[in-house]
């Protein structure tokens, strides 16, 4: 039996569901990330295991413990949220041991927990501030520690970077895993931050619409999105429209030009047009053997720093392309109006149903879904 | 280095020439502020200042401060700051408990723009069209009174009750202090942070809990800074004192009213020695309310 349990999780506010047929089985000491736009139901299933939230049908399981109609306060989980929420008008070490207090705990036991967990968050020395005395960064390590103060059976964690700039962002999410891993703490993290999910987590949870789209881990939420959605989701994707040559070959043409998927193309008929979808990452400049090549004009260069970022346009206007590849100050990138040839193995290309084409070929906007 | 012992500009250059600093048409919109100001607040109250150490005669004494810790005055300052004490309490407390209800309490939204215009109305409503509202309604022969008598039976004088006594006047007073209560403290329930209730419910505390460890500490700066600016709303009222009791209690406002106004007494410059006490007394309540009010916007925020 798994440590913490959501089975046929549902819940509606009036005529609307926000989850949907939500099943989840996470390991005692799984990192499990809830990965998906605003609106698509993470943060209600985070509420739903904190009980700030009742399932209109389901059941959670915490350690073979029914608590779906528990109260908030009789389910030993702890949440950090968003907000922070720390208490204003307490002292760091104050709200850290908030929760040993109203549990009624010796006054040297509170101190010592506190001490330990202040020195496990690196602000030993803060005890005596004030909330408003310190930075986002240091109030979120303090909300962490105050939710693990209580010695939780599972750790919920509400966004809890999403406030905080990108560097102390990536700083932080590093000591949370770290945390984390030194406690082996169950622990349930919601993110639309997908670099967020892919580099925390044991296994992701992609939601849309109050569903769940795929389970997995991160390599293999990555790399084998299972619907469109996934994919368009997670990474940048290039979407563009080919036809099949030979089904079964898995034989296509796009732009004009021959490719190959790794695979037969099933349910797909010759003539038929889909949608391919290819990781820009995948894709290198240059014919090379056995891969599939494309010729274009090079459109735009984007230096991202690390990476630059070129967008090919194929000649008869059926499309573009984008690729990345690593910036190297002694290798030329192309410049604009550059006719080059691309390429990429089969395995990259990514041949999307009729249903999953409308989905991909949406405009990428996370907050619109 | 050529260059070294060159001016930075030269002499006549623009950058060069005396920066005059040009007084803005803003200040223009203000003098109306000022002129009121200098008129209504700070003439009058350097005539009172330089009046409370005058004598009739306009010699210099200290003899009306003295004045003022005589049983009769030490009386009044007691029946003011009891009345004040009591309705902002009970306004205080009563505006609270009715502020919270409507905010947080999960009640339909229409109720809370009603309260708050209703307040808006009732905390202004003072003064002698208060005092007949209310004469003319729980007097002893006030609508209500009547109907309480006649119809129902119940006759609300039979007992102690009077609307002219102090526990009336604080009845009176009551009508636009919890109103006051309730502007004031919206903002301060409205600043309370859902997500508080949610972590500390969270970390296993009960609603009590809450309340007593996390909602009321910061809430009680917004309270007590609240409740203080009744004392001081209440402190100050004179009109709805006079007409309602004609000057039977005896209240500061209303003792300095008989020595300006002189029908049996005539003493301005105790009036003014009596106004400087109030003075001193309000500046503490503001202070105070002030003091309080910056710590609570500070968790607040």
């Amino acid at each position: 039996m798994a440590f913490l349990e959501l089975t046929g999780i549902q819940k509606r506010f009036g005529e609307v569901a926000a989850v949907q047929n939500f099943d989840l089985a996470a390991e005692a000491g799984e990192f499990v990330s809830f990965l998906g736009p605003s609106g698509c139901g993470k943060t209600t299933t985070l509420r739903m295991i904190a009980g700030f939230e009742r399932p209109t049908s389901g059941k959670i399981v915490v350690k073979g413990v029914d608590i779906t109609n528990r109260a908030p306060n009789q389910r030993n989980v702890g949440m950090v949220f968003q907000s922070y929420a720390l208490f204003p008008n307490m002292t760091v070490a104050d709200n850290v041991g908030f929760g040993l207090k109203v549990r009624k705990q010796p006054k040297d036991q509170i101190r010592k927990r506190v001490g330990e967990l202040l020195e496990l968050i690196h602000l030993p020395d803060k005890a005596g501030r004030y909330p408003w005395q310190l930075s986002g960064g240091q109030q979120q390590r303090v909300a962490l520690a105050r939710a693990l103060a209580i010695e939780p059976q599972v750790l919920l964690l509400d966004e809890p970077l999403s406030a905080l700039d990108a560097k102390i962002r990536v700083s932080l999410r590093n000591e949370i895993r770290a945390i984390q891993r030194q406690l082996g703490i169950t622990t349930v993290y919601v993110t639309h931050d997908q670099e967020e999910a892919l580099s925390l987590s044991d296994r992701i949870v992609v939601m849309s619409e109050g569903r769940i789209e795929q389970t997995g881990t991160p390599f293999e939420i990555y790399n084998f999105p299972s619907t469109g959605f996934v994919a368009r989701f997670v990474g940048t994707l290039n979407v563009v429209s080919a036809k099949v040559l030979d089904p079964t070959a898995g034989t296509l043409e796009t732009a004009g030009q021959p490719i190959r998927a790794a695979g037969p193309i099933s349910g797909g008929h010759s003539g038929d047009s889909v949608t391919v979808a290819l990781r820009p990452e995948i894709i290198s400049l240059g014919a090379r053997e056995g891969m599939n090549q494309l010729s274009g004009v090079v459109d735009d260069v984007t230096f991202l720093g690390s990476i630059v970022r070129v967008r090919i346009r194929f000649s008869d206007g059926s499309g573009a392309i984008s690729f990345d590849t690593f910036n190297n100050p002694h290798l030329a990138v192309p410049d604009r109006g550059t006719a080059v040839t691309i390429s990429f193995p089969p395995e990259a290309c990514l041949v999307l149903d009729r249903a999953e084409i409308a989905a991909a070929a949406a405009p990428e906007d996370p907050d619109a879904a | 280095m050529t260059n070294a012992a060159l001016p930075l500009s030269a002499p006549g250059t623009p950058s060069a020439r005396p920066v005059r600093r040009r007084i803005g048409w803003g200040w223009l919109g203000i003098v109306p502020f000022l002129l009121f100001a200098f008129l209504f607040l700070i003439a009058p109250t350097a005539y009172l200042v330089v009046g409370s150490f005058q004598n009739a005669k306009g010699a210099l004494t200290l003899e009306n401060f003295q004045q003022l810790f005589s049983p009769a005055i030490i009386a009044t300052y007691g029946n003011s700051i009891e009345i004040s004490l009591v309705t902002a309490l009970a306004g205080g407390i009563f505006g609270f408990l009715l502020a919270y209800a409507v905010i947080s309490g999960g009640l339909p939204g229409i109720l809370r723009s009603a309260l708050m215009t209703f307040s808006g109305v009732a905390s202004n409503f003072a003064g002698v069209p208060l005092a007949l509202a209310f004469i003319f309604t729980l007097g002893r022969v006030g609508l209500f009174t009547i109907f309480m008598r006649t119809v129902l039976g119940v006759d609300l004088y039979a007992g102690d009750f009077s609307l002219y006594t102090k526990l009336g006047l604080e009845i009176v007073y009551l009508y636009f202090q919890f109103p006051l209560m309730i502007l004031i403290i919206a903002p301060a329930i409205d600043g309370l942070k859902k997500d508080w209730r949610e972590a500390a419910e969270n970390m296993g505390a009960s609603s009590f809990q809450y309340w007593r460890h996390v909602a009321l500490p910061i809430l009680m700066p917004s309270l007590l800074g609240t409740m203080i600016l009744l004392f001081g709303n209440s402190f100050g009222a004179q009109a709805t004192a006079y007409q309602l009791t004609g000057g039977f209690i005896d209240i500061v406002t209303i003792a300095i009213s008989r020595q300006m106004r002189g029908d049996v007494l005539y003493d301005p410059n105790l009036g003014y020695a009596l106004a400087m006490g109030m003075v001193v007394i309000m500046a503490i309540s503001i202070t105070a309310y002030s003091l309080l009010q910056r710590r609570s916007e500070r968790w607040l925020k």
